[in-house]
């Protein structure tokens, strides 16, 4: 069995050893999914550019791909499926801000997908005003009460942990007074209520917080910081979607081709047309993204990185709609409604259901309004509109 | 050897380097006057670019005259040039010429034309018929005669780049036995030129037509089809570089525009609706980037096929550089409309690019025949 030489920077050909030795030992085809997921973390492969033994080798993050592809190719999963909410937003920040004691309980079991992650911080008043919260944190002796109400939270009825902005300070203005908390979803006064989407399935949920207790260890970054420390995740999150390489082809476009090679009696110049046009847009994305990545493993975030998730989301939904046209009457069905029903976008009427979910890709993660704010302001420094709640107190902003 | 899109120091280097000397010696200034010229340009400052600066031959082979560096450093080259909207024979020479020259197979044809070129003492330009900016043998107009010693051409040739300015013209011409590529002297007697009126004023053209004029035979048949092929494929992904320049030019001036207007008492810029036009000229710019920067990869590494790789580049840059340049008048208002103002010069470069090798439309068009109908599940 290969290992890492402590002190030594691992390069391409030890983890590609490592990787291979893993594989080996645990092939992904008849290894469960959380024993092969803790090898990998063991092995240092889950998050290469993380410290040794926090599923990390202290290697240069250029190489997280190399792995990524091993495992692809061995038949493994694509990471973050075990752990969606875990490994895009949630990693990143618990190596940050947790201590090393947490952080080892919280790691592996994260990597392995036996403890699901889930994000609370939207509520009804506040979305795309994220920073306009409600949800309370006070003190409690050596921990928090925090009371409130979250929603549109994806998976959180099947997570054991969530990451949680609430309100420590309502006499600041609201970016200010906001804390970052992790939290134990087993906790007393959590409540958890799936809400049904227009897709028919319950992916995402209401979460009442009431009086709801936790230690003041499982807050990350300073008390008021809390916007600066979900940012950073946010950031991560962007990075951590470089470390996917796509193919020509590929995800929403290679449906597109594959439905239009299927129904050869639907082909017409019109669609021909729109189609190309889907296909060159869906090159220039990709290109685009693969451009982000090599800037992102060089060190410089370039306007690529906020431009990919725009782009990406508002292609995939035109995608899907081309596709609906395409199948003409067959369009008209579903298989089912059942909330119970998988959500994996599968089964006969797979390009419907991929179709209906493809309207949360705008929304979800910030919205296209939002997006265009954010590239209009940070990356071109254009001016900011003029907003009613700036410099005022939370507690002062009419809601 | 650079993985794909990865710019180095040295490139970004490069790229200042060439921004800066065109800021100050072929400032939008001397734009204008050159462009209102006979020659439609300056022929000392083209040789300081490729002598003083050096940056024409980069990718040209270093015995020959060049650094050796790739078609990546040539295609910042040409995509700085075309931000500063710089008057000469960018398209004929860097576009064309000096990549059909690197493909020929003969290397002392190759060193008796290309360090000229590199140096920017001549220039010449490059005739190849083409429909999508796809090599089209079909649509030849020249045909070459031999007394078996020297040959002659006649014919006519429409729209070619800076065709009353080049010192050479490389021409495809029909000969009994198939293609063949010849070298003419633009001043030897039965080449008439005549130069067009042009709706980008910075882009020269010309109608030549040959009649029994000496030509020199540079590429035999064998080897002319598929030395065509690459010099179009090459020549559209420059091409596509220089529409990137042009986009990221007339983005920065609108974004600084909007942040300095002031109506309703605050910067235009502050507005939703002017804020989103500008996100989606910098998204509709940086799919051009990529796409373009990706053909320039490609084709020098071999990592993907040329022609789709070049197509993609000059359908996705066609689209990208017309709209923002359209979105650049719109969002400078009267002043857009002006003249004066500096949009209207990048309104004409980005139709006539969108125009020349190829149009969106056509190479959307290509991209569908090979992307689409010949598109195969099992291959991907
Ligand atoms: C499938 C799905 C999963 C989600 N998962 C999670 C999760 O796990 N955790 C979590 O915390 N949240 C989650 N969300 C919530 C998501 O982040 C919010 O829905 C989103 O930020 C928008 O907020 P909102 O729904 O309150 O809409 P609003 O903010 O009310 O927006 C309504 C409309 O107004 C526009 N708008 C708002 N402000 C502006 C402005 N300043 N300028 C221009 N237009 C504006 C918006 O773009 C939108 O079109 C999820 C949402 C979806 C759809």
């Amino acid at each position: 069995m290969t290992t890492a030489e402590v002190g030594v920077v691992p390069d391409a050909a030890t983890i590609e050893q490592i990787a291979r030795d893993v594989l080996a030992e645990h092939p992904p085809a008849s290894t469960p999914i959380t024993h092969l997921m803790g090898a990998w973390y063991d092995a240092g492969l889950t998050w290469v550019y993380f410290p040794r033994g926090f599923g990390g080798l202290d290697a240069p993050r250029s190489l997280q791909p190399l792995a990524n592809r091993l495992m692809r190719e061995a038949g493994g999963p694509e990471p973050r499926t075990v752990n969606t909410i875990g490994y895009g937003i949630v990693a990143g920040t618990i190596r940050r801000y947790a201590t090393p004691e947490l952080a080892s309980r919280l790691l592996r079991p994260l990597a392995t997908g036996e403890e699901k992650w889930c994000q609370l911080f939207s509520e009804p008043g506040a979305g795309s005003d994220l920073a306009g919260l409600t949800t309370r944190a006070v003190r409690d002796g050596d921990g928090w009460r925090i009371t409130g109400q979250k929603v549109w939270n994806s998976l959180a009825h099947q997570s054991r942990w969530a990451i949680l902005l609430a309100r420590t300070d309502p006499d600041v203005p609201k970016h200010k007074g906001l804390t970052y908390f992790i939290l134990d979803m087993q906790t007393p006064g959590v409540t958890v209520r799936p809400l049904r989407q227009l897709t028919g399935r319950a992916q995402f949920n209401e979460v009442f917080l009431d009086e709801v207790y936790l230690p003041d260890t499982q807050r990350f970054g300073d008390v008021g910081a809390g916007w600066i420390v979900a940012n950073s995740t946010l950031g991560d999150e962007r990075t951590s979607l470089g470390d996917r390489v796509s193919a020509r082809g590929s995800g929403a476009i290679g449906d597109a081709l594959a439905l239009w090679a299927e129904k050869p009696e639907n082909h017409s110049p019109i669609l021909r047309e729109q189609l190309t046009r889907l296909w060159i847009r869906a090159e220039a994305h990709r290109l685009t993204s693969d451009r982000a990545r090599v800037a992102a493993t060089m060190g410089v975030q370039g306007p690529e990185s906020a431009i990919t998730k725009l782009v990406g989301s508002e292609l995939t939904q035109q995608i899907y709609e081309y596709c609906i046209e395409l199948l003409g009457p067959e369009g008209t069905l579903i298989d089912t409604y059942s909330p119970e029903a998988p959500d994996d976008e599968s089964g006969p009427t797979a390009i419907q259901r991929k179709y209906l979910r493809s309207r949360a890709t705008t929304i979800e993660g910030g919205t296209s309004e939002i997006l265009r704010n954010v590239i209009g302001e940070r990356v071109l420094k254009l001016p900011q509109e003029l907003r009613a709640d700036k410099g005022i107190p939370w507690r002062d902003v009419p809601r | 050897m650079t993985q794909e899109f990865e710019f180095t120091e040295e490139m970004k280097e490069l790229r200042e380097m060439v921004r800066e000397f065109c800021a100050e010696f072929s400032d939008e200034q001397t734009v204008r006057q050159t462009m209102e010229t006979e020659a439609g340009y300056d022929a000392a400052l083209w040789q300081r670019f490729g002598s003083e600066l050096g940056v024409f031959g980069l990718a040209v082979a270093e015995e020959l005259g060049g650094a050796g560096l790739g078609l990546v450093h040539h295609a910042i080259v040409v995509e700085e040039l075309g931000a500063a909207l710089v008057c000469g024979p960018v398209l004929g020479t860097l576009c064309l010429a000096i990549p059909a020259l690197s493909a020929l197979p003969e290397e002392t044809i190759r060193a008796e034309y290309l360090p000229g070129l590199v140096s920017g003492e001549t220039t010449a330009t490059v005739a190849i018929p083409q429909r999508a900016g796809e090599y089209s043998p079909d649509d030849l107009s020249v045909d070459a005669v031999s007394d078996g010693e020297a040959f002659a051409l006649s014919g006519r040739l429409d729209y070619v780049a800076d065709g009353s300015t080049a010192d050479v013209l490389f021409i495809a011409a029909r000969t009994p036995t198939g293609v063949a590529l010849f070298a003419v002297d633009s001043e030897s007697t039965g080449v008439e030129r005549t130069r067009l009126f042009t709706l980008d004023q910075t882009r020269r053209q010309a109608t030549i037509v040959l009649q029994n004029a000496a030509a020199r035979l540079i590429c035999a048949e064998t080897e002319t089809p598929d030395v065509l092929v690459q010099t179009l494929a090459t020549a559209t992904a420059l091409l596509a570089a220089s529409q990137v320049g042009g986009g990221q030019r007339m983005l920065d001036a609108t974004i600084a525009h909007v942040s300095s207007r002031i109506q309703f008492g605050q910067a235009i810029g502050a507005f939703q609706a002017i804020k989103h036009r500008c996100a989606n000229m910098l998204i509709a710019e940086e799919q051009a980037r990529s796409a373009a920067y990706h053909a320039a990869w490609a084709i020098q590494d071999g990592t993907d096929e040329p022609l789709i790789a070049a197509s993609l580049a000059k359908a996705v840059a066609s689209e990208s550089f017309l709209w923002i340049s359209r979105s650049a008048i719109q969002l400078h208002g009267g002043m857009g409309f002006t003249w004066e103002g500096a949009p209207q010069l990048y309104l004409k470069r980005a139709t006539a690019d969108s125009l020349t090798l190829g149009t969106a439309a056509e190479h959307t068009e290509r991209l569908a025949r090979v992307a689409i109908d010949e598109w195969e599940p099992a291959l991907v």
